[in-house]
This record gives structure tokens, sequence and C-alpha cells, in this order.
């Protein structure tokens, strides 16, 4: 029983700590650029879908299946999301920040519809199986499976927040920062606002990317049903929740968040018949969105966001 | 002896709570009266102006309309007391035709006043009544001017404020606003005008506040301001040293 | 054009152009994109089902529709008090998360909340109503051919025509009344609008309330002549947002004029791409929009 537990545990931490590396990224958007992107499930199913096209093995019917190994997907995935991104943000860069939202909210909204009808390219609504799963071998044994995921992504999490933190206090990183607070100053110190934001986008949206690709593996399984505005709405809450422009915050807000998901969705199962679990559902998502408000409302900053080095954006 | 019609008393107000642009400034305003406030640049004149109207906040220190204490009431009230206000920038809506910024303005009076003051208004200013229909935001800028004076005298206000009437007008402009608004105290209206054009101010004003720092800094007749060294200083100052040098 | 094509785009242009009305306003004149505005169409739509079957219940026996419609009366009494009620529930959000935001935010902040406004709204829909598609009626239409090679139903013509009255009334009030005038004041400048005696507390009531009521009447209309389902909003939000910023954000023609251009173009993108990819064309004209001209055909430029 008890090692059932902890089987689940870490399971749900898994899989907690991979929407933390989408906060990850978002915070480098949002946090330390101030780029206000609404369609984080977008940039995530590029990621997943890259992955899952690299590394699964030849379909018919469908486009991919090149066999390669996991780490290659993965890199892969990091590195089209990121190219991706660029693209994206070349276009959409000198926007303002209400216009940005609506664009990457349709961004977001038309991949998913790519997704779901470009049967030959990602299975379409089907999505994609048979993704390879790490440690795949010993995925019989629950315990021994998700503990040895743990390991993985908290050692992908670990590189991946040392890293960024050694970024964002290095010149480039406060360079980004003097850029969100004050463009005006920013240019006249003779930097190029738009090449930095840029470079933050992207690299955002690499690492949210690999998430997706991480969450594909994890699971083996891929559809375009897991990457709707729910998903997007869920991390910003995550990373407000946690406190926006801090690292910690990001990851500290995911673990939070999911795990009130989660306890919520065992509640709805515990207390709902199964006939009406579905509609049930509706009641997590409710609160997450409750949630946010609340937070904003009451807290902007955060748990952890600290005052004074959290934008004026955040309040 | 009727209450003067605006009194500032020790007024502190400024955009941020602890940095307070005015720093403790204090005038009357009698019935008729054109008056002035004068300064340098940052000096706090216009703040002070914004801060009567209540667009500033107000820290401390009182202002009293006639009877009536006016510190800190709302901004949209205060033209139903009888106080107007013309901003310096932006005092006209653009995207509305001249008629209907004025018949916006009319919205405060009484149904049945509305129409004789619009048609007072069109005859006092018949270069607006001739283009009644055209955008606001296609008039020229002496035209813009003068919608926004009339927008304010629509409502026969007790007091108009002007915050730098003379801003962006070349000087035959200045001359046709300035004397516009000698015309309107011959009809009974007190006017209060923030200017930084001291001449042009004084040649119109019966008395003037100058203002330095916040604070109230010289006062006097406008005969006395003009022919005061240290005004003159303040104002012409560098004209002059840079003339002589 | 297949003129089919057009019936249709025009049918769905004008539900687009109704709702961007509400957005335009609101967007205009509080400042922000409210991503709850889908939210307020839904809940009009849900709230007409609720009353309508409550009415039908109190009344005890089957009501008759009118005439050629799928609709009686009890259908018009709930819309109208479902649009009053959904323009009360735009206050309320307004009064409990928006209004405490303005104070001390930026629009960001208030964007952000009304993901969270969205979310929940949408989702309590979800759990009262289930996300089964629900219909007012099952009647079936017979679609009626009004010019060669397009047929409308009647409802669909009803629809036309009480888009085009709402709208008409609209640009009166905007145009002939000091609350309309006040109203594109505020948009404008809200500072002088204070100094010229308007209360802008009482404008952004007001415009929460016909915001909010239009939207219902959008979510209505989508109900009777599409169907009635928890995402029907929340989906139109890029096509009201595509239509609101395309005719020039503060424009209530320019809403009017930018629903119809998406509309039609969605469904003349229908023969080229497809039914599945309809949500794409409102997005492609939007980023269009905003590469080319952002401030829309009737906006003004910034």
């Amino acid at each position: 029983m008890s090692l059932d537990l902890l089987g689940y545990g870490a399971f749900f931490l898994a899989t907690a700590l991979s929407f933390g590396i989408i906060c990850l990224g978002l915070n480098i958007q949002w946090g330390q650029t101030g780029l206000f992107n609404v369609g984080v499930a977008g940039f995530v199913a590029i990621g997943a879908y890259a992955s899952a096209l690299l590394t699964t093995p030849e379909t018919a019917g469908r486009f991919g299946g090149f066999d390669l190994p996991i780490f290659i997907g993965w890199a892969g995935a990091a590195a089209i999301a990121g190219l991706i991104s660029a693209a994206v943000g070349a276009l959409t860069m000198r926007l303002r920040a209400d216009y940005l939202a609506i664009t990457t909210f349709g961004i977001a909204v038309t991949i998913q519809l790519l997704a779901l009808n470009l049967q030959s390219l990602t299975g379409g609504p089907f999505g994609i199986g048979f993704i390879p799963r790490p440690f795949a071998a010993v995925q019989e044994n629950a315990l021994l499976f998700n503990l040895a995921n743990l390991a993985l992504i908290l050692a992908v999490v670990t590189v991946l927040y040392l890293a960024l933190e050694r970024l964002l206090r290095s010149p480039w990183g406060r360079v980004l920062r003097a850029i969100r607070e004050d463009e005006t100053a920013a240019l006249s110190l003779g930097k190029n606002a738009r090449a930095y934001r840029l470079q933050a986008f992207a690299l955002g949206g690499a690492i949210m990317g690999l998430a997706g690709a991480i969450q594909g593996h994890f699971i083996g399984f891929i559809a375009p049903d897991n990457y709707v505005s729910a998903l997007t709405f869920q991390v910003w809450a995550m990373l407000i929740v946690g406190g926006a422009g801090s690292n910690r915050g990001a990851l500290l807000g995911a673990v939070l968040v999911w795990g009130l998901w989660s306890a919520s969705g065992a509640l709805i199962a515990a207390l709902f018949p199964p006939d009406q679990q579905a509609r049930a559902a509706a009641l997590q998502i409710a609160m997450i969105g409750i949630m946010l408000a609340a937070i904003l409302l009451f807290r902007p900053r955060g748990l952890i966001g600290e005052r004074g080095t959290v934008s004026r954006f955040v309040g | 002896m009727s209450a003067p019609v605006l009194r500032i008393a020790d007024l502190v107000a400024g955009y941020e709570v602890d940095v307070p642009v005015v720093r403790g400034a204090s005038m009357e305003i009698a019935r008729g009266e054109i008056v002035a406030i004068l300064g340098p640049n940052g000096a706090g004149k216009s703040t002070l102006i914004k801060a009567v109207a209540g667009l500033v906040p107000i820290f401390s220190g009182r202002v009293h309309l006639g009877e009536r204490d006016i510190t800190g009431q709302k901004t949209h009230d205060l033209i139903r007391h009888g106080l107007a206000f013309v901003p310096q920038t932006e005092n006209v809506f653009t995207a509305l035709s001249v008629a209907e910024n004025l018949a916006l303005a009319s919205a405060v009076l009484p149904r049945a006043e509305r129409r004789v003051r619009l048609d007072a208004m069109y005859d006092f200013f018949p270069d607006l009544a001739r283009q009644k229909a055209l955008l606001a935001g296609r008039l020229s800028g002496g035209q813009r001017q003068m919608l926004a004076v009339a927008r304010a005298l629509l409502v026969n206000p007790e007091l108009l404020m002007l915050d730098e009437p003379s801003a962006g007008l070349s000087p035959k402009l200045v001359e046709l606003v300035f004397a516009k608004l000698r015309e309107i105290r011959e009809s009974g209206v007190t006017i209060l005008l923030v200017e930084q054009n001291a001449r042009a101010a004084l040649a119109i004003a019966d008395r003037g506040y100058v203002l330095v720092e916040g604070r109230n800094h010289h006062e006097g007749t406008s005969a006395a301001l003009l022919s005061d060294s240290t005004v003159a200083e303040l104002y012409l100052g560098s004209a002059r040293r840079a003339a002589t040098s | 054009m297949n003129p089919q094509f057009f019936a249709d785009g025009l049918l769905m242009g004008a539900m687009i152009g109704l709702g961007a009305i509400g957005v335009t306003l609101t967007y205009s004149i509080l400042r922000f994109a409210n991503f709850a505005h889908g939210e307020f169409v839904t809940w009009g739509a849900y709230g007409t089902l609720a009353l309508t079957g409550a009415i039908g219940f109190a009344a005890g026996s089957d009501i008759d529709a009118i005439g050629p419609f799928s609709f009686g009366w009890p259908l018009l009494i709930a819309g109208l008090a479902a649009a009053i009620l959904t323009g009360l529930l735009a206050l309320a959000l307004d009064l409990i998360l928006f209004a405490r935001l303005r104070a001390k935010g930026t629009a960001i902040i208030m964007v952000m909340a009304s993901f969270g406004a969205s979310m929940a709204l949408r989702s309590l829909c979800e759990f009262f109503f289930t996300s089964a598609p629900r219909y007012y009626s099952r009647d079936i239409q017979i679609a009626i051919e009004i010019l060669p090679g397009m047929r409308m139903t009647p409802d669909q013509l009803f629809m036309i025509g009480l888009t085009a009255v709402l709208v008409a009334a609209m640009h009166l009030l905007m145009t002939r009344t000091t609350l309309g005038r006040s109203m594109r004041a505020v948009s404008e400048n809200p500072a002088l609008s204070s100094v010229v005696g308007i209360d802008v507390d009482r404008i952004v009531r007001a415009t929460w309330l016909i915001g909010g009521a239009l939207a219902a009447a959008a979510g209505v209309m989508s109900g009777i002549v599409v169907q009635i389902r928890p995402f029907m909003g929340f989906d139109l939000l890029l096509p009201l947002f595509a239509a609101a910023i395309l005719g020039g954000i503060g424009s209530v023609p320019g809403a009017i004029l930018g629903g119809l251009i998406v509309g039609l173009a969605e469904a003349a993108a229908v023969p080229l791409i497809g039914a599945n990819f309809r949500a794409a064309v409102a997005f492609l004209l939007l980023t269009a929009v905003l590469l080319l001209r952002p401030a829309g055909i009737f906006g003004v430029r910034e």
C-alpha cells in the first residue's frame, strides 16, 4: 500500500515538475521580459509532436516515424519549438501587450486545429501513440518506473534551473529586465531591444517545447485534446500563484497548483458517481479560474515573488 | 463682503504621495477678476490648477469655491458647482463633432436651458457655428482652443480656469484668445489662468501670483508685477542675459 | 462564391458582428481585452434555455411556436430576461474583480484576471448543464429559397432581421443620446470626460450592462440557429476580437462591418480549406490587420 503511495507520489511529482518546466519557459517570456504569451499550449504541442514524430516507429498514413532515440527527440522538440517561437516572435514582437495576448491565443488555437485535422502529419484526433518511454524496460513495475522518470525529470529541472538562474544574473538577463521595465531607457543604452526580446521569446518557447516532449514520452501518448487553452491558463495560474519573475516561484507554483488539481480530482472521484464524473471535472477548471483571479486580486506577486524584483507589471 | 469665488489655502498636492509638486500654495480670487498664476517651468502651476479641478490628488490644504469646500471632490461634480476647467492639451473630443462636443457639455444643464446656452455659445463663437458638423479633430489649433473654451463657458460657470491657453498658438491667435477672455470676463465670469506667457497674461489680468517650486513667491497687481525687477528676472532674465552677452 | 455560402456567411457575420459590438465598446471604454466576454454569450444562451424551460413549466401546457419560426413567445421573453441578467452578470463581474484591479493594476493584469473569470464562468455552465449540446427546440425548419441558389430558414432570416434592428438601435444610441456621446467621450479621453461633467464610473457600469446584454443576444441567436454548448462563446472569442479590431476598436459600425467580413471570409474559405479550419480564418484576418493596419477600418491611429 505504501509502495503504491510512493509510486503515485513519484508520478505526481514527475508530472508537476514537467509543468514546472513549462512555467520556467513562461517565466523567461513573461516574468523576465514582460511578453504576454497566451499561446503556451501551442508551443508545448509543437514540442510534443516534434519529439513524437522523431522517435516513434514508422506508421502507415502518417508522416514521421523516424524511430530516433529519445534524447534526439527531446533536443529536436526544443529546437523546433524554439525556431517556431522565433518566427512567431519576429512577426508579433512589436504588437502591444494585449494584442500580443490575442495573437498568441490565436496561434495556439490554430496549432491545435492543425494537430486535430492534419491526420497525415499528426495522426489527427487519434493522436500519436507508442511514444517510447524512458526506462521502458521497467514500465511493468509502477514504483520503479515512476521513480526512475522522476529522477530523470528532476535532473532536467535542476540543470535548467541552474542554467536559467545563471543566465538571468548575467549581463544578458540584466538587459532583459531593463527592457521589461523601461524600454526607452534601455534603448538609450544602445541595446537592440527587439533582438533581446526575440531571444527571450525563442528560449522560452524552446523550453516549453522540451516540456511538451518530456510529458509526451512520460505518458507514451499524445492527442490534440491535451493542448487546449485549459493548459495555457493552468500554466499561467501556476506561474502567478508561485510568483512571476522567480524561477523558484515557477516551480513552486507548478507543484502547488498541480497538487490542488490532483487533490480536487481525487475528491471529485470520491464524491460523485461515475456517470457524473465528466461534469464534475468542470469544477476543477472553475477552481483554477477562481484561484487565478483571487491571487491577482489579493496577492499579485504570488507566494514567493519578491517585491521590488518583480515587475511593476505584476503588482 | 461676499466670499471670494475661489480660495486656496496651504495646498499640498502631487501625483505620488511622497513627491508633492505643490508644496503649500495659497490664493484668493474675487468675483469678476482675471487672475494669472505665473512662474518658471516646473513650479507646479499646472499641477495646482489640476488639483483644484480634482484631477491631481490633494494631500493637505483646502479649496473653497464660494462657500463650498470642494477639496477632493469628484471632478465630474465640480462643473455642476460652477467650476469649469479648460486643460492645456487634449481639451476637446476629437472623435466627436463640434456640435456633439457642445451638446455633451450641455447635458449637465437643465433641459430647458440647453438650447438657450448653445445658441448663446454659437453667437459668441461664430466660427464654431459655421463648423458644427466638423469633427473636432479636424479643427485648427486656434479653433480647437475656442471650442474648448466654448465648451467650458456653456454651463455659465462661476469660475473659468484655463491651463496655458496660449500654448502652441501663434502670437496672433494668442491675441484673439486673450481678447475673447476679456469679453468673457465682461459677461460676468471670473477667470483664473495658468500661463507661461507672462506678458500676455498680465496684459489682461488684474492680479497675478508667482509660484516658484510649488510655493507662493510673489503676488501683486499686473502693473506691479510687470514693473517688478525680480519677476522680470524670473522670466526675462535668461533672455536679457543672452541678449547682452 | 456559391450563393449558399454567402447566406451562411451573412448569418455568421450577423452573429459575430452583434457580439463584436459588445467587445468593441467594452474594449474601448474599459481599455482591456476581456477574455471573459465569450462567457456572456454562453450564459445568455443557457440563461434563455433555463428561463424558457421555467416559463414552459409554469405555463403547464405546450406553447406553440410563432408562425414559421421554431420559437414562441416564452423564448422571446426568456431571451430578453436573460439579456438583462447577463448584463447584470457582467456588471457583477466588474464589481467583484475588474474594478478592483483597475484601481491598482495595469491592463495586462485585467486580461489575466479575465482568463480566470472565463474559466470559472464556462466551467460552471458545464457543471450545471453538462457538455452535451442543447437546443431550444427540436422542430425541424424547412429552408426557403429566397434568391436563386440561396436557401435560409425562417429562423435564420429572423436572426438577420433582429441583428439589423439591434445594430440600428445601437447606432442611434451612440449618435443621438447623451449616454452614447458620453460613451464615445470616455472611450477617447476619460479625464476630459470627468472635466465636462461625465461620471465615468456610471458610464463604465452602463458599458458592462450593454456589452453583456448584446453578447447574450448573440448567444441566443447562435443557440437558435446552431446549438447551445459550454464552449460556444469561448470559440467565438477569436472571431469577435478579429471583427472588433478589424473594424476599429470603439466603432460600432466598424464592429458590424468587421463581423460581416469575418463571417463571409469564413464561409468563403470553407470550400477551400474545409469546414474544420473555420476558426483559423478569423485568426489569419486578425494577424493581417494587426500587422498591416492595427487601427482597423474606422479606428483612429494612435
